[in-house]
């Protein structure tokens, strides 16, 4: 790889397209409106093509103007479509927005003498060409679609630092937002207006495709990696960003590695924020496959911990004293298991003090026996609870208090003690342990 | 390394290179007679596409899927270059279009795959999984082209014609390609049309009844796919979700029967394909697949105005007859009550004249209202003038003085046939009244109370027992007495 | 499989009444009265559930639920808002998975039993905009008989203009269902079950939102039905109604509270612990199990 100057002015432009794009993408992801992103993306080639044809320029202002109307249009002619002829609200989307793009492309084709404008570039943009084109600032050669890019970039951050709670509210229930005195079309409707303009800065330097990935993919990534709106739209802005740069290496690597010449660097911006979002899918912390599937083995195997104390406390019970112990084939034996996995969870319960060796294989600690006697307490009271309240024949209840022990907290101990009148039998006559 | 422009400009030229100076007249009579086998080619294989597109499309929209195929388009962009990679390294002719094509599929399904783990393993919803799998396949589409761009030897002039479509590379075999995917997947719809209809309609149903829904679905999509990629070339994979959205859109506004909804799409699939494609050729520099989609468009729009079932225009025509009659009625109502109130006991005639004055009194309608109400319930032939009565009862005096002497004077009584009518709704209405006081809890909605026919809709039993409470408040007569105090409502203070 | 259910309660006078007298444990500890289930055999009865538990999103709504339906009954099944009985008839039916537990209907799985069962689901389960009359919803009834890819002919129609009649909507055959009134589409749902000729039938709450009108059509048909020797199950929730409605009840707030006769069950104790004792211990387990993930 050779970096140079250029390649930084490429991915500071890939940058601050996306962030501008992932800022606002958190609320259509939120709003259930993704595709929108994408409609407005579209259909703001007649706005162009429009502005192109009236002022005879490529003036940036005239093309924002035209933009902006065509993005309300879209979100007000899909409202209306919707509402007013009983349309399925996507599919109302998909009329206007294919309908729009296609009267932008005829318009394009027709007037290719005065639109210098090429179908091709509103896709994919021409952002290896960025750089060419600069403004003389401060001292500096900087690139024309650099300038703009930060200008929607400080927008779209403004809109959404000064409108954050407004936002939120009208995305979570525009019903509620309405009736508070934020009205949510209004909302949603400044939104549109700025993803158009977005798109309509973006589409010259890095296309409409990346755009609609930027709008949706970053949010949707973030979205498994909090709870918060607020850190939701950090960590898109920052997924942003590091799309643009791991986009823009690979776009001049990851072809070298079969044999090829580097590629648009537009599209691989696109490619790495999909390969962010799959290793989200795959390793986030809380919502992701690895982390559920991590949780639920975690879970299994403290259930088990805390069944292999209850077995240990059950059999000192049975034998009347203390010390019993049992080997971890026996072990495994009662709670019908593979002795591998008991020997992990024995392992385990050494480790913490609960569990230690005795002669006959294991055998509990004093702090075992105590957090036994806990487990076993609840187990017992929960049988009493169930007989008591569900009317569960005795000898139907051993299963759902299996179950509800391992859940029971203090406050929970105490309520069922209560509820349940603080008997010293359960159900079966056995004793139950007095609390700590 | 910027991209090449995309072929638009040469869109249409199926007949320019053949006589591009004999003008628009020539081309238009050379291309309506069909004279020119390119033309009947492509105009062929874009209305059997459209008409593919209408029926599948019919069935995604019924089951609230309507953009699903927006991202399954898109996904067949990497398809698309990755088989030409492929075709090219293996030394075959990278432009096969069957080939291609394949490629479209693989990466379509595999989106859709994507779009399916997404929605099933994480908390995105279903907006953001399509949107999420249409961005990063279309990215990684645009960055295989680059690399193609690149390839030595690789000529990869034509691949980005899919994304805009070109009719004009059409060939004979293509457009028998789409005519056989086509015809296929039409036929399945209809070998399926039940099942299908099942799972749009109730899901929880189906279940219930063992059918395969997952499967059904999978059918479904498949459908979509094939659909989307035969229409690769003809309109592009931005636009080709246009032919899976709007053709049955429109259908919707023009009937309220699921067979015919799929028909009429499938016409208007099939017409906006053959207009569109017929223009694109007879027009220089019209790009097809737009012209095929404004098309549609405009069928869309026309529907939305003028469909005879749910479209804008009839709606508001029925809802303004409906005002118009409840207005009808009210006047038949006052009438009817006037001369019950002065007739007490006896059964209602229409020999009792009623005056401009109680009228007007009677509802919240201005004098001109008035007016153009009783010269339309005049035409019907429901009430005629009639003379004043020699008689005048105090309060009839008393409130007629108080008008203006202009229309004052006027005086009407009701016909044999709007005698009828006015017992017909006044006992409608009645029976209703009765109804909503004895059972408020629920009232029935959608009920058009005048229309529907009292018994029709509560049970003939259900009406004997509302007319016998109406009874016991009057005395019985064709007519149930009102439940509530009527007659002629005192003339308003002044 | 025939046999009469007044076995369910030969055994009614012999106190204490377990709430869950028609239940399958026969003698569920030492000591305890010996009750008759709803049928001799339990695995005869039309509908017989053993064990199940279901659990939404790892959050259990269902508890043990044990029950043998009794043949040729109307049976209420009542319990306050988010008592799982919805839940309850859709993991019979197989709509929804469960946790553990196994479904019969006549003594076969669901699976191989569907042409016996009828199901009404809930009116707002689907949308009613849909292009289709309500004879077309009608015939979908049917689509399971006529089986794959073949079209529904004129003796379908026919057919199902039959079961129209039977709800009292011959005239609205060919309207298309939004236009009618919503008791008039709860009276299509039934229409289409009735088609079916099923002898089990799952109704989940056919009476929410009808006019009385319909309600009184409803009840008729279901009694009807009765006297055709079906077996009828309906979710309800309206109190007041229950005794004149059903002959047999399922008490279910997350686990069943009672079963058995209307006239043995449906008594203020056991109203109380279905309404009114709300088990906030076991919700607050239940709570916790999801959120820990803790599987049964």
């Amino acid at each position: 790889m050779h970096w140079q100057t250029l390649d930084t002015w490429i991915v500071v432009a890939g940058a601050l397209s996306a962030v501008s794009c992932a800022l606002l993408g958190n609320f259509l992801v939120l709003r259930r409106a993704s595709m929108m992103g994408d409609a407005i993306s579209h259909a703001v080639l007649p706005g162009l093509a429009l502005a192109f044809l009236i002022t005879d320029s490529r003036d940036s202002i005239a093309m924002f103007v035209g933009a902006g109307v065509v993005g309300v249009l879209t979100a007000v002619m899909t409202q209306w479509v919707h509402r007013v002829g009983r349309v399925d609200p996507s599919a109302s989307m998909g009329v206007v927005f294919t309908g729009l793009f296609a009267l932008g492309l005829i318009l394009i084709v027709r007037g290719a003498d005065h639109v210098d404008l090429d179908p091709g570039c509103v896709l994919y943009g021409a952002i290896e060409l960025t750089p060419l084109d600069t403004v003389f600032l401060g001292g500096w050669d900087v690139p024309r679609a650099v300038v703009i890019l930060a200008v929607v970039f400080v927008i779209n951050a403004l809109f959404v630092a000064v409108f954050f709670k407004e936002l939120r509210i009208s995305s979570f229930d525009p019903q509620l937002s309405t009736t508070v005195g934020i009205n949510a079309t209004v909302m949603h409707h400044a939104l549109m207006v700025l993803v158009a303009i977005t798109a309509v800065a973006s589409f010259e330097s890095v296309g409409s495709i990346l755009v609609i990935a930027m709008l949706i993919v970053p949010a949707a990534s973030a979205q498994l990696l909090t709870d918060r709106l607020g850190s939701m739209v950090l960590v898109s802005a920052a997924i942003a960003v590091a799309s643009a740069v791991l986009g823009h290496a690979g776009a001049m690597t990851v072809p070298g590695w079969f044999g090829f010449e580097d590629t648009s660097t537009a599209g691989m911006i696109a490619v790495a924020a999909g390969v962010m979002f799959a290793v989200t899918w795959v390793a986030a912390p809380r919502q992701g496959l690895v982390g559920k599937l991590l949780h639920r083995v975690m879970v299994r195997l403290r259930v088990l911990q805390e069944d292999i104390l209850g077995v240990l406390y059950r059999l000192e019970e049975y034998r009347g004293g203390e010390g019993a112990g049992l080997s971890i084939a026996k072990l495994g034996e009662v709670l019908a298991l593979r002795p591998a996995f008991a020997s992990v969870a024995i392992r385990g319960l050494v480790k913490r003090g609960e569990v230690t060796r005795t002669g006959h294989g294991y055998g509990l600690t004093r702090g075992g026996r105590e957090a036994a006697a806990r487990l076993v307490r609840a187990h017992r009271l929960w049988e009493s609870y169930l007989v008591k309240f569900l009317n569960l024949p005795p000898d139907h209840v051993h299963g759902p208090a299996e179950r509800l022990e391992h859940v029971t907290d203090a406050a929970m101990h105490e309520a069922l003690a209560d509820r349940t009148d603080r008997p010293e039998h359960d159900p079966q006559g056995r004793a139950i342990p007095p609390s700590p | 390394m910027l991209l090449v422009v995309v072929g638009l400009g040469t869109a249409a030229p199926v007949l320019t290179h053949a006589d591009a100076s004999a003008g628009f007249w020539a081309r238009a009579v050379r291309m309506i007679s069909l004279r020119d086998h390119n033309t009947r080619v492509v105009l062929i294989g874009t209305s059997l596409l459209g008409m593919s597109a209408g029926v599948v499309g019919t069935f995604m929209l019924l089951r609230k899927r309507a953009l699903v195929g927006d991202a399954l388009s898109h996904a067949t962009l990497p398809g698309i270059a990755l088989a030409f990679m492929v075709m090219t390294h293996l030394g075959m002719d990278g432009k096969s279009l069957v080939g291609l094509l394949a490629g479209g599929v693989i990466t379509s399904v595999a989106g859709l795959a994507c779009v399916l783990l997404i929605r099933r393993t994480t908390r995105v919803k279903d907006d953001a999984a399509l949107g999420i799998v249409l961005g990063v396949f279309f990215g990684l589409g645009v960055a295989l082209l680059g690399v193609i761009q690149s390839m030595r030897g690789g000529n990869a002039a034509g691949l980005e014609s899919f994304i805009y479509g070109k009719t004009a590379s059409m060939l004979t075999s293509d457009a028998v390609l789409i005519a056989v995917a086509a015809v296929g997947v039409v036929l399945v719809c209809a070998l399926l049309f039940k099942e299908f209809a099942l799972i749009c309609f109730d899901v929880p149903y189906a279940g219930s009844q063992g059918w395969p829904v997952l499967w059904l679905d999978v059918v479904l999509m498949g459908l979509v796919v094939i659909v989307t990629v035969i229409g690769l070339q003809a309109v592009g994979l931005i636009l080709v979700i246009a032919l899976l959205v709007t053709p049955p859109a429109a259908a919707r506004f023009w009937t309220d029967r699921l067979d015919v909804t799929v028909i009429v799409a499938a016409v208007i699939g099939a017409a906006s394909g053959l207009v569109g494609a017929g223009l694109s050729a007879m027009v220089p520099r019209l790009p097809a697949g737009a012209i095929i989609v404004s098309v549609a468009t405009a069928v869309f729009i026309a529907s939305l105005v003028f469909g005879t079932t749910r479209g804008v225009l009839v709606r508001v025509i029925q809802h303004l007859g409906l005002t118009q009659r409840i207005a009808e009625q009210h006047l038949l109502r006052a009438m009817y009550e006037s001369a019950e109130a002065s007739q007490r006991g006896s059964a209602v005639s229409n020999d009792r004249a009623v005056g401009w004055s109680s009228l007007i009194d009677a509802r919240s309608w201005s004098q001109r209202e008035l007016r153009r109400l009783i010269g339309r319930a005049r035409r019907h032939g429901w009430i005629v003038e009639a003379p004043a009565p020699s008689q005048r009862t105090s309060t009839d005096v008393a409130a007629q003085s108080a008008n203006d002497p202009g229309t004052s004077d006027r005086w009407f009584r009701l016909t044999e046939t709007g005698l009828a009518e006015a017992s017909r709704v006044i006992r409608n209405h009645r029976l209703w009244e009765m109804y909503l006081i004895t059972h408020a809890d629920v009232a029935p909605s959608h009920v058009d109370r005048d229309a529907d026919q009292v018994e029709h809709v509560l049970g003939p039993e259900m009406v004997r027992s509302l007319i016998e409470l109406l009874e016991v408040q009057g005395r019985g007569a064709s007519v149930p007495p009102s439940p509530h105090v009527v007659g002629v409502p005192p003339a308003l203070p002044r | 499989m025939n046999k009469p259910s007044a076995a369910t309660t030969t055994n009614a006078s012999a106190a204490p009444v377990h709430p869950r007298a028609s239940l399958a444990e026969p003698a569920p500890w030492p000591g305890a009265p010996k009750v008759a289930t709803g049928a001799e055999h339990p695995e005869d009865a039309p509908l017989s559930i053993h064990d199940m538990t279901v659990a939404y999103d790892r959050k259990p709504v269902l508890w043990d639920i044990d029950y043998n339906a009794p043949q040729g009954k109307l049976i209420g099944i009542i319990g306050p808002n988010g008592a799982g009985k919805s839940t309850l008839i859709k993991a019979v039916l197989g709509l929804v998975p469960m946790a553990s537990g196994k479904v019969s209907i006549f003594g076969k799985p669901y699976s191989k039993q569907r042409r016996l069962v009828g199901y009404v689901p809930q009116r707002e389960s689907v949308d009613w905009d849909f292009p289709v009359s309500a004879l077309d919803v009608v015939a979908m009834g049917l689509y399971r008989r006529i089986g794959w890819c073949l079209p529904v002919t004129r003796r379908h129609r026919n057919a199902a203009r039959e079961a129209l009649d039977r709800v009292g909507m011959a005239d609205y055959a060919d309207r298309q269902i939004s236009r009618l009134s919503g008791g008039q589409q709860q009276r299509v749902f039934l229409a289409r079950a009735l088609v079916q000729d099923a002898l089990v039938y799952f109704m989940d709450e056919p009476f929410a939102g009808v006019d009385a009108a319909t309600e009184q059509a409803i009840i008729a048909l279901l009694q009807e039905l009765r006297r055709g020797g079906k077996t009828v199950l309906v979710v309800h929730h309206d109190l007041q109604t229950v005794e004149t409605y059903f002959d047999e009840l399922l008490l279910l707030n997350m686990r069943i509270v009672a079963a058995g006769e209307t006239g043995e069950v449906f008594t203020q104790e056991n109203l109380h612990k279905t309404y009114g004792g709300r088990l906030t211990l076991l919700d607050q387990a239940a709570e916790a199990m999801a959120r820990k993930g803790v599987r049964r």
